[in-house]
């Protein structure tokens, strides 16, 4: 048990060769595994969207059929939702930072970390094969009776599905014991950094809500090889039910999402402003508001699928709630900037990105909760702009804001700011041209998932058409950036930032156990006091 | 393997490198086992909220179909089943005070029972396949007591969708047991580690729980 690390030794390099990844049980390079593998699947997902707003750059036909278009945005959802942006933070920057935020060596259960890993890969790797075997053509929702009488390979889809579900569930199992167990001496609850407090919640979510959309999806993968019927109509069975069971883990997935994208602009916050958090507990507890509201609001997805009038006002009700604990993040981030020092570093434009974005799809989705407003919008553009500012908004510029800023801890390595800026300014320009002018389609009637158009939709259209490519063009520069910098790019200092909390208090990047000797923490996660000395 | 928990000279077990002792990773250990329970819970919800959603829709169809259940052989499982909660809580019991033999008894118990439980399984899934008491795509039952219920085909879904996600288990369970039988056989536990049966053990005791609700639901209510 080798605990001392020579000069220079860190976990990158104390071991070398592919066999040396792929059996690690070091939390650090399972995140980056994650990181790198989930990326390559947002590059895929990501190539779906720009296939699908290059073909709704004209009406009619533009450069796929109806058929070829069904199945791109099926992939471009599957994608997205299932192998991106659920597992995105959690699996990668949960992996990576929330061990060492609090101390410890490993997270709880290293072995079981690896085997989520595999588990994630084999569903991928499943899901993925649909691609050559027959592609699917259901839309990332697989709402049944279609979903069951379709040809295309969806059986293998859902399995895969399946499969990553499990690696879900055991990573957010290892992280909430982690964080029970596993705190540095000195590490109260009350101590605890606020993206700790976000992954603890999202695992929280992740393990009572996968379980039920797994056996759901198993159901209707059970539908297509034995027919048992229990949301096949023709069978007496109920495809509401399957409605209901899908939304009842679809919409906490909205903030699995969600909620670490929060946690990341909680710790960008104070470290660029150089103040306190304003309002540590409201925000330590507003995500747990969130968290719990998140599992009672699932009906807002069915107000025209025949769900009781009374279902339909509690939810509709139950949902505006959502607006206060999210509202409490809010105001406690602008607070904490008023008055402070502040560097508009990436974190701190990401976070920005965040905030902005974030705010526009939280209160469409009031618009939207709205049942008078939500029979006229259901279906429409307006959900799929309102989802996109919450899902991209919110977890892409969580995670890039998170990326840029631990950049420097994972790799070792500076990037180039000025061009990490043009980047921003793409990414998060184009953001607000592809999405906005979907607001406006949908509320004028254009329905999603269609694969033509009206012609009077052209013009708006065609602007978030180039919104998309100005997106992709910053992602395309950010992936240059940033591969320069890992290969070419200054060494980092251990605390670039400046930040309190522990995994900047060891080299960079760290060592193979994170600390050379075992934290003991005296002060709060944003107490810069030490540093003005 | 700087990682992996390893034995020291003595013989005794040493926590893995990331635990203060061994108490720290027993109760580390035990914690991630709840929490899987707990997501088991939600595993098998679906199939809760199905049954019931579909008796309340169809209570005349549930209770016809839920005649052709034999009670006496439920009962006989759930009899069984209780008995190797018994059996398992004595070999956890053997191993956290270092009676081996009383350990390696009890495992062999549960797996006798576990695999009483199956072979009556068996049997009741044998009689239903030959009356074509199926999940409703494969239903072929033409007797005359279901013919005015149509969705009686769809009780025999549920029904054997729950107790098949239940058999899965059993086997699972019997998997695991098997293993930890194996390592006691070896000596490798003692008073002083003796987590994977302690663990196997409550996974166990979920599995019955989960026929305790099963049994009531499906062979006693009407």
């Amino acid at each position: 048990m080798a605990h001392t690390s020579h000069a220079g030794e860190n976990y990158l390099n104390h071991e070398k060769g592919i066999w040396s990844w792929l059996t690690t049980v070091d939390h650090k390079r399972i995140g980056v595994m994650y990181l790198l593998c989930i990326l390559t699947f947002f590059f895929f997902g990501g190539i779906a969207a720009m296939l699908i707003r290059a073909e709704l750059f004209h009406p009619g036909m533009t450069i796929m059929t109806a058929d070829q278009y069904n199945k791109t945005f099926t992939y471009h959802g599957t994608i997205m939702v299932f192998m991106v942006v659920v597992p995105l933070i959690p699996a990668a920057f949960g992996n990576f930072v929330m061990p060492m935020m609090l101390g410890a060596k490993d997270v709880a259960f290293p072995k079981l970390n690896l085997a989520s890993w595999y588990l994630f890969m084999a569903g991928a790797a499943v899901a993925l094969a649909t691609l050559v075997i027959n592609q699917v053509d259901t839309g990332w929702t697989f709402y049944t009776p279609y979903s069951i009488r379709t040809t295309t390979s969806t059986t293998y889809m859902l399995l895969g599905i399946f499969i990553m579900g499990f690696s879900g569930i055991l990573t957010s199992l290892n992280f909430i014991a982690t964080i029970h167990k596993l705190r540095a001496p000195g590490l109260t609850w009350g101590r605890l950094p606020l993206f700790v407090w976000a992954t603890y919640a999202t695992a929280i979510v992740q393990l009572l809500a996968t379980p039920v959309i797994a056996l759901t999806l198993f159901l209707v993968l059970l539908e297509r090889t034995t027919g048992i019927g229990i949301f096949d109509p023709k069978l007496g069975g109920d495809p509401v039910l399957f409605q209901h069971f899908f939304w009842f883990y679809s919409h906490p997935a909205v903030y699995i999402m969600a909620l670490p994208a929060m946690g990341i602009v909680s710790e960008m916050m104070p470290v660029y402003s150089r103040k306190q958090i304003f309002g540590y507990w409201p925000i330590a507890l507003a995500t747990f508001g969130i968290a719990l509201v998140a599992f009672v609001v699932w009906g807002h997805h069915m107000f025209v699928s025949g769900q009781s009038e009374l279902a339909n006002f509690l939810f509709s009700f139950i949902t505006m709630f959502v607006a206060i604990p999210t509202g409490v993040k809010v105001f406690s981030w602008v607070a904490t900037l008023y008055g402070g020092q502040l560097h508009f570093r990436m974190g701190l434009l990401y976070a920005f990105a965040f905030i902005f974005v974030f705010t526009i799809g939280g209160l469409t989705g009031v618009f939207l909760a709205a049942l008078a407003a939500d029979v006229h919008l259901t279906d429409t553009y307006f959900v799929v702009a309102h989802f996109h500012y919450v899902m991209v908004g919110g977890t892409i510029m969580g995670m890039l804001a998170g990326l840029h800023h631990w950049f420097p801890k994972i790799t070792g390595k500076m990037y180039s700011e000025s061009w990490a800026k043009v980047s921003w300014f793409l990414v998060f320009g184009g953001f607000n041209v592809t999405f906005f002018p979907q607001f406006i389609l949908g509320s004028q009637g254009m329905p999603r998932r269609y694969y033509d158009y009206a012609p009077k939709f052209q013009t708006l259209n065609e602007i978030s058409s180039f919104g998309a490519w100005s997106i992709g063009l910053g992602f395309v520069i950010m992936a240059i950036y940033l591969l320069h910098a890992i290969f070419k790019g200054e060494k980092a200092p251990d605390n670039p930032w400046g930040a309190a909390t522990l995994e900047w208090q060891t080299t960079s990047p760290p060592s193979p156990h994170n600390f050379e000797k075992d934290p003991v923490v005296t002060h709060g996660p944003y107490d810069y006091s030490e540093f003005r000395k | 393997m700087a990682h992996a928990t390893t034995a020291t000279a003595g013989g005794k077990k040493e926590a893995a490198h990331h635990f203060k002792d061994m108490d720290h990773e027993f109760e580390t250990c035990k914690q991630g086992l709840w929490l899987f329970l707990l997501q088991e819970v939600l595993f098998f919800s679906p199939l809760f909220v199905g049954y019931y959603v579909f008796r309340g829709l169809y209570p005349e169809d549930w209770h016809a179909a839920s005649h052709h259940l034999d009670p006496k052989m439920g009962a006989i499982n759930t009899v069984i089943l209780i008995c190797s909660s018994l059996s398992m809580a004595q070999a956890v019991h053997g191993a956290q005070t270092n009676n081996r033999r009383k350990s390696i008894i009890g495992l062999i118990l549960t797996l006798i029972f576990a695999g009483g439980f199956l072979v009556v399984k068996f049997f009741e899934y044998s009689h239903k396949f030959e009356l074509g008491l199926l999940p409703a795509g494969a239903f072929t039952y033409t007797g005359a007591d279901l013919s005015g219920y149509p969705h009686a085909k769809l009780y025999y879904s549920l029904y054997f969708a729950m107790t098949g996600l239940h058999g899965i288990h059993v086997i699972g369970g019997m998997a695991v047991i098997a293993w930890i039988l194996k390592r006691t056989l070896k000596g490798e536990f003692d008073s002083n580690y003796y987590t994977p049966v302690e663990m196997v053990g409550l996974y166990w005791h979920f599995v019955d729980l989960v026929w305790i609700y099963l049994f009531p639901i499906l062979y006693l209510l009407g």
